[in-house]
Formats: structure tokens, C-alpha cells, sequence
């Protein structure tokens, strides 16, 4: 992808997230306010009408998400933002566009939990992100940027992704990248091609209609369907991404996604002052994960240690890929507060020394 | 010598030619007929986008030739928002039954109507969830049997049948909102009527368009199609009165 025009802003989270769908070309975003992701909506509202596309501030979750499904329909770039609880309210539709195969990007800047929680940052939907989150069985494309930048660019690749698999695309972030401020590099991507002329509704003229539907009575219809499903979700595998610092010759790595995934490496990068032998595993993918990299780190005899803003969830599958070589230990930062890099130090040198 | 045939009828072009789904005596049929014949003679048909939404109805989309999109329960108004906004060049209706509109999908009936949406929703209301099997709906007639309400619906504890052609016509975005039944051959005129004055205030741009349809579920009202069609005469239409309720059209004549 070729970048053009860099242009130099220092903006929030939210409003990098914002202006990289615009740059995408996202064409009509579909909200409902809720703290702590309110500047998407309220960028939204006013540079979609200029750059000639729509904005609806929805009467609740549960619409502007069917609103999504919608505009996907017609093979739109289309989005939606939310946190936590209007997430939960938001998966009806998003189950339904994964059934019918639609192509979305929806933003979670999750807080505490669960219920109505608390306004603070918080992974706590990591398995609701990466489990699917509505009924039946599917699986989004999930993606956790660490930074402002990174919040520009993955949402930009969130729009190619959605389009390439036919599947909503989730971007995972939280309390800490939606309100902390940063430098960001702006870029814009030199056109783009859906191959949405192939499915979308735009009304059936000189062709046979087209019927976008999640609904297989027939015996045996909806098995095969969900045998289609589940290939594309694993022809996703290939999407897998994610960073390593110091990894080389580290004793222990910490696992860490996100916003947390960035503290650590500050961490990280404090105790490798001190000498001592640990290093970062980011996944920036949460589905697909990237078990078979962590997989080849457990081999080389590395121990780990997965950190994470709830109570033990990503660790299942640090656990899961690492399983024939080793374990991993967890540490929890609690829901809803706000961590620094010392935080985790003792955490880190109690592993360290353990072994 | 053979008579000389004239030809008084053709089905719609709109309409697919297949065994229809729905039970004997069912109005559905007819309601799709209406809709097919309007898509046909407006020139709507190659430019529309359906949404279908739950129960018996769903199958809408098997019966017109139009492109379609699925709905979830109640929601066809927020997809057809989210389908014109993002297609302000195509026709955008959606089709949904009493307890898709009335009840789950309250919300986004009524503020897609109040915003105004250019869309069209054509509302079949027959008193009762059809295709669950005989639930009560918020539509349901006060004494009316159901399987969740056995002893007939009561004011005191399930409330009064709702009125949604009133309801819509109060919005500020509704353009055009009536109550049609198709019960006899001046009703299924009358229906007609409303259904292509519906289409033309989203076509002229002039904003959201309602046809409320009495239909009979003999099914689930356990009554022959003839005394179906009596009910809605003698029981629905005094309660749901037919006409007219909002008129942007003949506001601005």
C-alpha cells in the first residue's frame, strides 16, 4: 500500500480511530453515545456530511448496529463505535452480519466490567471479542492496536480485511488509546477494491436478485453454511500479527495485548537496564492468534508470563498454544484502574526468580 | 371454432410463480401481490432493496423478484435506514408482521419514522405471533385467545391492542400513513392505493411511508379463512378503523 500525503496530528485514541476510517473511506457510521469512545460519533458527525457520506446517531446500540448491516448490505464501507456495554448490545447484529457474510468495522474502547462497570479501562472482552460475542458459531477478526498510530493504521487494514474475508472486523482497544494523546502520521490509502459488485444490493437490474440472508431451513443447508464459515475462519490464519521486543534471548516473556502490551514493553524495557533476561510478545491479532509464534518460543524453552487488564482471559490461549512445551503463569491487573510500567515489575522478577 | 380468449388478468412480473408457503385463508399472499404490483407499475422493481424480517413473512423474499436482505427480529427499520443511507439512489422498503413492529422492534419503528427516513414499510398486522405458533402480540384484541394468553387478552394485565397506523401518523417524520384491509375486493383497491401512495412520498423524497394491513391468521385463530375474513369486518376493522391517517401529499396540494 502506498502512503501519500503524510500529514502530522496529535489527537486522541478515538479520534485517530476516526480519521483513519475516514482516510479508509468509510462512508456512513452508525453510533450511540457511550463513554469512553464519544469523539468517534462526534468526528463522524461532522467530517462524514462534508467528505459526501452519512452519519445517524442511532436511538440505540442494538439499531445502529442493524443500521451497519444495512449499509454492509449494499457493499458500503460502513462502521460503528461503541464501549463495553453497548458492545454487548451491539452482537445481535453482529452475529447476523457474520452469518450473512457481511463485510464491517465495528470499535470497541472497552471499559470495567461487567454491567454497567465503570467508565476505566479494561480488557475485559477479550472473550467475547475472540469467542464470537453472539450466538452461534463464528469468529470476527479482531485486531488490538497499542498506540495512536497503530489506531490509525489497523483500522485502515480493518476496512481491506472486512472486504477480503466478507466478515465484521472488530478493533479491540480500550479506556487508555481512546483518551490518551499522540502524534499520529496521517496517510491515505491509493484507492481500494471491495469486489463488492459480485454481492452487494443495488437493486437487481439485468440480473437475477440477489437474497443476503443467515437463515438454512433446509436438512443439511445450514451445516454446509457454517462449513464455509469455519474455512474462511481459518484462512483468516493468515492475517495473524504481532511484535516481539527482546524476545531473542529473554528467560521469560510477557504476554500482553493492547494498551497493557504497551506498558509492559516500557517495563520490559526498564528490567533489560537492570540485566535482567525478559522480553514482549504483543499480539496485535487476538483471531486469529498468534499461537504458532508463541508456540516456537515455548519450544526454545521460554517461560511465560500473560498480563492482562481482567481476570485470566487471553491466557487460555497463551495457554493453549504453548501447552506442549510449557505453561503460563497470569498476572491480573484489575479492571477499570489505571496502570504504569512499575506496576508490573514485581510481578515480572517474582516469575524471573522462580524458576 | 374456439371462443375468443381475452386476457382480464396476468400476475405481477414482480411476483416469483411457486407454491406459496403460507396456510389457507392466510392474507399474506394478497399483501405481497399488492406489493409486487406497485413495485411493477412505479418501474421500482430493478432498483429496490427488500428487507425481510421474522416470521411467517420472512419468506418475502422468495416470493418477489428484488434484490433482499435479511433482518433481524424487529430491526428491518434500522436496516433499512442503514441501506438507504448508504444507497440514497435505491428503493428501500421492509416488510414486518405485528410482533416484529409492534413490539420488539418498537424502537426502530418509531424513530425511523420520527427522522424521517425515505423508506416505505408495508406492516401486516393479523393479532398474533403467526409463525411461533399463536403467541399473544401487542396487536392482540382484548378477549382474543392466544397460547400466552389462554383466557383471552385483559386490558388490566396485558394492556390495550395497539394502534401503530395512529401511533406513526403522530411522527414528525411520516409522510404518508394509513390502514388498509384486504378483506374484500374495495379494501385490496384501497390497499393498493395506499401502498403506491406510500412508495411515492420515499420516490419523491418527501419521507417515511406506512401502510398498516389488517390480515387474517386462521391458523392461529383457529377459524376457517370465511370466518377469518368475518372477524376482520365485524371485530378488527371497529377497532382498527381503515383510512387514512397522515397525508403529506395532500398537505402541500
Amino acid at each position: 500500500m502506498t502512503k501519500t500525503a503524510p500529514e502530522r496530528i496529535f489527537v486522541k485514541g478515538n479520534e485517530a480511530v476516526a480519521h483513519g476510517a475516514l482516510a479508509a473511506g468509510c462512508r456512513c457510521f452508525f453510533g450511540y453515545p457511550i463513554t469512553p469512545q464519544n469523539e468517534i460519533p462526534e468526528f463522524m458527525s461532522k467530517a462524514l456530511p462534508e467528505a459526501g457520506g452519512e452519519f445517524v446517531q442511532a436511538e440505540s446500540e442494538v439499531a445502529a448496529a442493524n443500521m451497519l448491516l444495512g449499509a454492509a448490505a449494499c457493499g458500503i464501507r460502513a462502521m460503528t463505535s461503541s464501549s463495553s456495554p453497548g458492545i454487548s448490545l451491539k452482537q445481535e447484529a453482529i452475529s447476523y452480519m457474520a452469518g450473512s457474510q457481511l463485510p464491517a468495522v465495528l470499535v470497541n474502547m472497552s471499559r470495567g466490567g461487567p454491567g454497567l462497570g465503570d467508565i476505566g479501562p479494561s480488557q475485559g472482552d477479550y472473550y467475547q471479542s475472540t469467542r464470537g460475542g453472539g450466538h452461534g458459531d463464528y469468529r470476527l477478526l479482531v485486531i488490538a492496536p497499542a498506540t495512536c498510530q497503530e489506531a490509525y493504521d489497523l483500522i485502515i487494514e480493518a476496512f481491506d480485511l472486512a472486504f477480503k474475508y466478507k466478515n465484521p472486523v472488530m478493533i479491540l482497544g480500550d479506556a487508555i488509546l481512546g483518551q490518551m494523546k499522540e502524534p499520529v502520521t496521517c496517510w491515505k490509502p491509493e484507492g481500494h477494491n471491495d469486489h463488492a459488485e459480485s454481492w452487494q444490493l443495488d437493486g437487481c437490474k439485468g440480473r437475477d436478485p440477489r437474497l443476503i440472508k443467515s437463515l438454512f431451513l433446509e436438512e443439511g443447508a445450514l451445516a454446509e453454511h457454517n462449513l464455509v464459515l469455519q474455512a474462511k475462519y481459518e484462512a483468516m490464519k493468515a492475517e495473524v500479527r504481532y511484535e516481539t521486543f527482546e524476545c531473542d534471548d529473554a528467560e521469560l516473556v510477557v504476554v500482553a495485548f493492547g494498551s497493557i502490551g504497551r506498558i509492559v514493553k516500557s517495563t520490559v524495557r526498564s528490567l533489560r537496564a537492570r540485566g535482567h533476561k525478559v522480553g514482549l510478545f504483543r499480539p496485535i491479532t487476538l483471531y486469529p492468534f498468534p499461537s504458532e509464534a508463541l508456540a516456537e518460543l515455548a519450544a526454545q524453552g521460554k517461560r511465560f508470563l500473560t498480563i492482562e487488564h481482567n481476570l485470566g482471559q487471553m491466557v487460555d490461549d497463551v495457554r493453549l498454544a504453548v501447552r506442549k512445551h510449557g505453561d503460563s503463569d497470569f498476572h491480573a491487573q484489575m479492571p477499570g484502574t489505571l496502570p504504569n510500567p512499575d506496576d508490573f515489575e514485581k510481578p515480572i522478577l517474582e516469575r524471573l526468580g522462580g524458576k | 371454432m374456439q371462443p375468443q380468449e381475452k386476457l382480464v388478468f396476468k400476475p405481477s412480473e414482480v411476483l416469483v410463480d411457486r407454491p406459496t408457503h403460507y396456510c389457507p385463508g392466510c392474507q399474506h399472499g394478497t399483501a405481497h401481490r399488492i406489493v409486487a404490483e406497485c413495485l411493477e407499475e412505479l418501474g421500482l422493481a430493478e432498483n429496490a432493496v427488500c428487507i425481510g424480517s421474522i416470521g411467517c413473512s420472512v419468506f418475502i423474499y422468495n416470493y418477489l423478484k428484488v434484490d433482499a436482505v435479511e433482518a433481524p427480529h424487529g430491526r428491518a427499520p434500522a436496516v433499512a435506514t442503514g441501506a438507504k443511507r448508504a444507497r440514497p439512489d435505491k428503493f428501500v422498503f421492509a416488510y414486518q408482521g405485528d410482533g416484529d413492529l409492534a413490539s420488539i422492534g418498537l424502537a426502530e419503528i418509531m424513530h425511523a419514522a420520527n427522522r424521517g427516513e425515505r423508506i416505505s414499510i408495508i406492516f401486516v398486522n393479523n393479532t398474533v405471533y403467526g409463525m411461533t405458533g399463536g403467541q399473544m402480540a401487542p396487536t392482540t384484541m382484548i378477549g382474543q385467545a392466544t397460547t400466552t394468553c389462554p383466557a383471552g387478552r385483559c386490558e388490566d394485565k396485558e394492556g390495550m391492542p395497539m394502534k401503530m397506523a395512529e401511533i406513526i401518523s403522530q411522527l414528525g417524520g411520516t409522510a404518508y400513513c394509513a390502514r388498509v384491509a384486504v378483506n374484500n375486493v374495495g379494501n385490496i383497491a384501497k390497499a393498493k392505493k395506499a401502498v403506491k401512495k406510500a412508495f411515492e412520498v420515499q420516490l419523491n423524497g418527501q419521507g417515511f411511508g406506512f401502510v398498516e394491513f389488517l390480515a387474517t391468521c386462521p391458523t392461529n385463530w383457529k377459524m376457517t379463512p370465511i370466518d377469518a375474513n368475518k372477524r376482520i369486518e365485524e371485530e378488527m376493522i371497529p377497532y382498527f378503523p381503515l383510512g387514512v391517517f397522515k397525508d403529506r401529499t395532500a398537505e402541500e396540494e
